[in-house]
């Protein structure tokens, strides 16, 4: 790998080139929110931004540290209480894009963010679904970004707080659920995408990671596209307009 | 007829021992300065429900006044697990019923709706369902379609904070709203705090902004900066530093318990707790004003 920029910026400049100009995304805070403020800035200046807290069409002025940051209510088009921003947003199929995360993230794109361990007697107990298991069913794509580490990828979550595609997309399909699921999932390593039966499959590494590093940082026998692209190298402006002007004291970009 | 009565004598009166106890607001206006009566109180074998259990609850549950907890994120928002909350649950010493942030709220919503159940659309993730008995299916009657339903949460007691309310208990709440009004019409007792007590005339100059109706409320409190170290839009920030500072007073127990000793036990009241802040503490949260346009009414 390389110094000229951290895995975080790697990971947010990756998943803002995954957004389309006019998307409504459900945002949360961190790398997610700054990836949507890049693309906000750069090929995608409609996007919408709305927050679970209940904000739409946010405009922060300043970095927003929490979900329900005071930075993203001045200045926004509209506030609604949460029974709504579940409901007529997201329910209602409203929502185009996705963000989730968590501790565990599996074969076919299931997500734990639950327990590690069994259910009633935790061995470490984690935050919960919070919106991710209606944002996960509901948003027509969801994007995952994290670290490409073995423990985080097993075959199998030990919980699944959110869909993917279950144990293949034929399942999903017959749950019913109106999203398309995840999308593709950006890590420090490269870019995951699910193939036709829903089993997140390598299909582009970013420039200098290589695909013995991906395979064993993944806890499945990983497999990679016919043609395993390489990711377009961070741009200069990209990485100006992360530092200068989106989290110039590093507080998600270390 | 007036409301108006101390934090201390609204807690004393409406909230019992063994009482199912919803602290609102979502990041937003949290009453931290009546969880922090509570405590001072020594209220014992609560249950207690909030989406976001957030600080708050870590407090309260290491102050033993919990029994166990409804939630549906229990995470220190920004930054990262609420540790006092996470080992009680690693350790079975409290007990938990669990929801997404849409199954507590829509929870909620059939509570102040006076419904026996609200349904929802499946999410195809059902090991929270199976864990929580509560999540049950029924078949829509329309479509023949499985929806997921789940029943009214109604706590014995709310405590709602807001920007302003007249003496009756007439509310007015901007910035985000949560999901304050739904646990004022659900729960039976409402205690209101507020940063401003106004004249109806200034609650009538305004009616949609008004979220809560007097004759849902119980007891009217003026309580400036209740909400820190979460925020009262408009009024102050949110203390992001005291959330990562909890953060490293959450790690050992008895860090917790000088903690409780200093800043809960230590003072008798929230106006005490707010000038032992001190002075820079009060410029940080410091916030500029903004104001909206005015609106016309209409003089009909």
């Amino acid at each position: 790998m390389t110094e000229l920029w951290t895995a975080s910026e790697l990971m947010t400049i990756n998943a803002a080139r995954l957004l389309r100009d006019g998307d409504v995304v459900f945002v949360g805070v961190g790398l997610p929110n700054l990836a949507c403020n890049l693309a906000r800035r750069t090929h995608a200046p409609n996007l919408y931004m709305i927050y679970e807290a209940g904000v739409i069409g946010a405009r922060p002025n300043r970095l927003p540290l929490s979900i329900g940051d005071p930075t993203l209510v001045s200045g926004a088009a509209a506030v609604c209480s949460m029974y709504d921003i579940f409901t007529l947003y997201l329910q209602r199929g409203n929502v185009d894009v996705g963000f989730l995360g968590g501790a565990q993230i599996d074969r076919y794109g299931n997500i734990n963010a639950t327990v590690i361990g069994e259910y009633t007697h935790p061995r470490v107990r984690l935050p919960g679904s919070g919106g991710s298991m209606e944002i996960a069913a509901w948003a027509n794509r969801c994007y995952i970004i994290t670290p490409h580490q073995k423990r985080r990828f097993p075959e199998r979550v030990d919980f699944c707080t959110s869909a993917g595609f279950l144990s293949g997309k034929g399942e999903r399909q017959a749950a019913g659920v109106r999203g398309s699921g995840p999308q593709a999932v950006v890590t420090n390593l490269g870019i995951l995408e699910p193939d036709e039966n829903g089993e997140l499959i390598l299909t582009a590494l970013h420039p200098g990671a290589t695909l013995a590093d991906a395979r064993e940082n993944t806890g499945w026998p990983l497999r990679t596209a016919a043609e395993l692209k390489e990711t377009v190298p961070p741009s200069a402006e990209e990485l100006r307009i992360l530092r200068e002007e989106l989290d110039p004291q590093g507080i998600y970009l270390k | 007829m007036s409301k108006l009565c101390s934090l201390a004598e609204a807690i004393s009166r409406y909230v019992h021992d063994g009482d199912l106890v919803y602290l609102a607001g979502f990041t937003h206006l949290i009453p931290f300065a009546a969880g922090h009566e509570i405590i001072r109180q020594g209220r014992k074998d609560l249950v207690l429900a909030r989406a976001t259990p957030d600080l708050i609850y870590d407090q309260m549950a290491a102050a033993g006044c919990a029994r166990k907890i409804i939630f549906s994120y229990m995470g220190n928002p920004g930054v990262g697990s609420l540790k006092v909350l996470r080992r009680l649950l690693e350790a079975g010493r409290l007990e938990w019923e669990e929801y997404s942030h849409f199954g507590m709220i829509t929870r909620l919503q059939a509570g102040a709706s006076g419904l026996p159940f609200l349904p929802m659309n499946p999410t195809a993730a059902t090991d929270l369902e199976q864990a929580n008995p509560l999540y049950r299916r029924v078949t829509d009657p329309y479509s023949g379609r499985e929806v997921i339903v789940v029943p009214p949460l109604q706590p014995d007691v709310a405590v709602i904070h807001v920007q302003r309310a007249d003496a009756r208990g007439n509310a007015h709440i901007w910035g985000i709203i949560g999901e304050q009004k739904e646990a004022a019409f659900a729960a039976r007792r409402v205690i209101i705090t507020a940063e401003e007590i106004v004249s109806e005339e200034v609650i009538r100059s305004d009616p949609n902004r008004t979220l809560i109706p007097e004759f849902i409320v119980d007891a009217v409190c003026h309580v400036p900066y209740c909400a820190h170290p979460s925020y009262t839009q408009g009024y102050y920030d949110r203390d992001n530093a005291f959330y990562l500072q909890w953060d490293e007073i959450s790690e050992t127990e008895s860090a917790v318990q000088a903690y409780l000793n200093e800043w809960i036990f230590g003072v008798p009241d929230r106006n005490a707790y707010w000038e032992k802040l001190g002075a820079e503490t009060h410029a940080r949260l410091h916030v500029a004003p903004r104001l909206s346009h005015p609106v016309n009414y209409g003089a009909y």
